[in-house]
């Protein structure tokens, strides 16, 4: 069927502008992105020091507690594909948990961070040199961008979780937890690629 | 006027008329109007979100507006916010970089709603090879809205970051690169200016097959050129920084893209002037504003290529030549287009027609003032008149005057042609469903539309009329 | 555009790609603790590609989803290494 009236739900349409609108969060990233390969090519030693200052273990941690949930939310949908709503709300009960332990951990992160005089703008990191005030510069922009999109993810997920109990999510009619999924697991995707570049390789 | 005010003056200018008149212009006043009609729909797909864009849109006008009353003073650092100025310079640039940032946010949505729509709200038969050319442009300048402002999205967060954090991204004393924000703005503001044109370039495809009453010449090139222009128009933008201590191998690439960009602009224009060849011409005042636009675009066009080049550019750059070349494509191109725009759709949008006679006498003021004002400055720049100084050497004086002479007859014809347009769509004649006889939906509904546009949705397997 | 019914990831499905990410998280860790010098980097994104490209198809449905979204994407990727391949025009070659 090609053509939909006004009264008509059209799911492949919010679909579609969902992805849209992923698009648009991905393209937003890639500025950074830019603005990271740039700097690395332009400071690679400084980098690649800088790089060992952070915590590996957190950083892991953090990659499978995203990577799990990003699988709950997915069996979410399953859930209420399938009809099973109780299986369903749990597993956005556990989604909303983990982005929270998420959240806590990058918390305790920054602020060693902090504490350590490691922050834009400190006396401390000025003495380091430009390739540590661009690595410690992007660190905070990109992770602190990303940490936004995982509050705001957080919170279409509850109101997902409210819609459900609400009945305006039911197994015939679930486009928007579909895309509160497709919106957490963007934020997933995005860490994939932050882990790497700014943990791992040094 | 001192330097500052002056330097404030073509800031506020350029941040108001980029982000906030052209860019929204033609999509967001006719694509919102006619896109549905001409596809045969009774709404956008997501009238929600149209609104939400709608409040952000005016979220962001009042922002902008803030910075030029609160404290600090107006913004000074041209609409480009070149860094590092942008973030040391002590006047009020928060609240201008702010409101770009969300009015780039309803810029997406508006983009978003728009794609979203022609493909999925098409009515039967509506296929996209023959949907209306106009439909074709708001196609192209929506997927242009969605990859290139989230880019301008992301600087601008830079700049803000860089203010009040000093993360030192863009301060050559902490490491950083202004070179890159240049990057990074031009990926964006290169592409809008193709967001400003195409819609026009869609609206004069309407308007010359209508007046020259015959189809189309090339519609299937017409639409490619609009989808190669929306494409390779992304990966130009380094032909700005010319004279910023870019690679050479740079420059020779962004000028290679930059004259492959012009290719496209000219087969629309050689299919406009192939369609009104041997056509049965009917002068009416739309027409008159298309013929107007491909004049200046033809103008602004061929000069682009000047600046195109890198050893001409080295020239000409950042001097009044560059005004010149900008405003004859933005104002003499798309100000034409929206007026040609609102000339043939004023009938079907409030159902009423203007004076013909005084709308002509507009065009005509217009047309000349704009040509008074503007070509001098050709001549200005590539004498050596830099642009943004507010004061000029002696041997500029003459063709300066000539120039605010000119813009006091455009200003008349402006004046003229919008009061004529005010009082045509409150008491002029009643303009029936088709003044034109033109064959896309939107004629066959009354003037002006029903809420919903279409009691029954059209169904257009059988016929061939879309375009 | 197909508008059939909607295809349903199995749960087994989503468990083995958590499996198949948490594998490639571990290989990644460990190929960039043995010092490979500018490889790590290649090492280390082409496997973040491959990550991504799992959450994609399989989470995020992209597999079972309409030609349009699976082109269009595309073109935002494409896109995208297209920028910084011409944006390093200038870095490159300075």
């Amino acid at each position: 069927m090609e053509t939909i009236t006004n009264v008509h739900r059209d799911d492949e349409a919010s679909k579609l502008g969902m992805w849209l609108f992923i698009f648009t969060e991905i393209l937003l990233f890639g500025g950074l992105f830019i603005v990271y390969s740039i700097y690395r090519f332009n400071n690679a030693v400084a980098f690649h020091l800088a790089g060992e200052e952070l915590n590996d273990t957190i950083g892991i941690i953090n990659t499978v507690i995203l990577l799990t949930s990003s699988m709950t939310v997915a069996m979410s949908l399953t859930a209420m594909q399938k009809g099973n709503i109780r299986l369903c709300l749990g597993m956005i009960a556990v989604t909303v948990l983990l982005g929270l332990v998420f959240l806590t951990n990058k918390y305790f992160e920054w602020g060693i961070k902090f504490e350590h005089g490691l922050y834009p703008g400190s006396a401390f990191l000025k003495e380091l040199g430009h390739g540590d005030i661009m690595f410690f510069g992007l660190y905070f922009m990109m992770t602190g961008l990303h940490a936004l999109h995982i509050i705001v993810g957080l919170t279409i997920l509850v109101v997902v979780a409210v819609f459900i109990r609400k009945g305006r999510i039911r197994p015939d009619k679930y486009a928007f937890l579909e895309n509160g999924g497709l919106y957490w697991h963007l934020v997933d995707l995005i860490w994939i690629f932050l882990f790497p570049l700014f943990y791992l390789i040094h | 006027m001192g330097p500052q005010t002056y330097n404030s003056f073509f800031t506020v200018h350029g941040i108001i008329m980029i982000f906030v008149i052209v860019i929204p212009g033609l999509p967001a006043v006719f694509g919102n109007f006619f896109l549905p009609i001409m596809i045969g729909a009774r709404d956008v797909i997501f009238p929600k979100l149209n609104l939400l864009s709608w409040y952000l849109y005016v979220l962001g006008i009042l922002t902008v507006l803030t910075s030029l009353f609160t404290f600090g003073g107006a913004p000074d650092t041209g609409w480009t916010f070149y860094a590092p100025y942008s973030f040391k310079t002590t006047t009020n640039m928060f609240p201008a970089v702010l409101g770009a940032f969300i009015l780039g946010f309803s810029s997406i949505l508006t983009g978003l709603n728009f794609i979203t729509t022609i493909h999925r709200m098409r009515a039967p038969g509506m296929k996209f090879s023959n949907m209306p050319l106009f439909v074709w442009s708001i196609y192209g300048t929506g997927w242009i809205q969605l990859f290139a402002t989230p880019i301008v999205g992301i600087t601008l967060m830079m700049v803000i970051a860089e203010r009040f954090l000093h993360i030192g991204f863009f301060d050559p004393a902490l490491g950083g690169d202004p070179v890159l924000y240049q990057h990074l703005f031009w990926i964006y503001s290169h592409p809008a200016v193709y967001i400003m044109i195409l819609p026009a370039m869609g609206v004069i495809s309407e308007i010359i097959p209508t007046f020259a009453r015959k189809g189309i010449f090339g519609y299937n090139a017409i639409v490619a050129s609009t989808m190669a222009i929306a494409v390779v128009g992304y990966f130009v933008w380094a032909h700005h920084m010319f004279t910023s201590g870019m690679s050479t191998t740079a420059q020779f690439t962004f000028s290679l893209l930059t004259f492959l960009v012009a290719i496209p602009s000219a087969i629309k224009v050689f299919n406009w002037v192939a369609t009104l060849y041997k056509g049965s011409i009917r002068i009416e005042v739309p027409l008159i504003w298309a013929l107007g636009f491909m004049f200046l675009f033809m103008i602004g066009g061929f000069t682009g290529l000047f600046l195109g080049s890198v050893a001409t550019d080295v020239h000409v750059h950042n001097t009044s030549f560059v005004v010149a070349h900008f405003h004859y494509i933005i104002f003499g191109g798309m100000g034409s287009a929206f007026m040609a725009a609102a000339h043939y759709w004023l009938p079907k949008m409030y159902g009423r027609m203007y004076n013909k006679f005084w709308a002509t006498v507009g065009w005509a003021t217009f047309f000349i003032g704009f040509n008074v004002l503007y070509f001098p400055m050709f001549i200005l720049g590539y004498q050596g008149m830099p642009r943004r100084y507010y004061d000029y050497l002696g041997q500029f004086h003459n063709l300066n005057v000539v120039s605010t002479i000119g813009s006091w007859i455009l200003a008349t014809g402006l004046i003229i042609t919008i009061v004529n347009l005010i009082r045509g769509a409150r008491n002029g004649p009643k303009a029936g469903m088709n003044p034109w006889e033109g064959r896309t939906l939107e004629w066959t509904v009354p003037s002006p539309p029903p809420p919903e546009n279409f009691d029954v949705i059209p169904d257009l397997t059988s016929t061939s009329t879309a375009h | 555009m197909s508008e059939g019914k909607a295809h349903i990831t199995n749960y087994s499905t989503l468990a083995m790609v958590l499996g198949s990410l948490l594998v490639l998280t571990w290989a990644t860790v460990s190929i960039t603790s043995i010092n490979l010098g500018p490889w790590s980097v290649t090492a280390a994104l082409l496997i973040a590609l491959l990550k991504a490209t799992l959450v994609l198809l399989y989470f995020m449905h992209l597999k079972f989803d309409s030609k349009l979204l699976k082109i269009s994407f595309t073109a935002v990727i494409v896109v995208f290494f297209l920028v910084i391949l011409l944006t390093f025009f200038d870095y490159l070659f300075r």
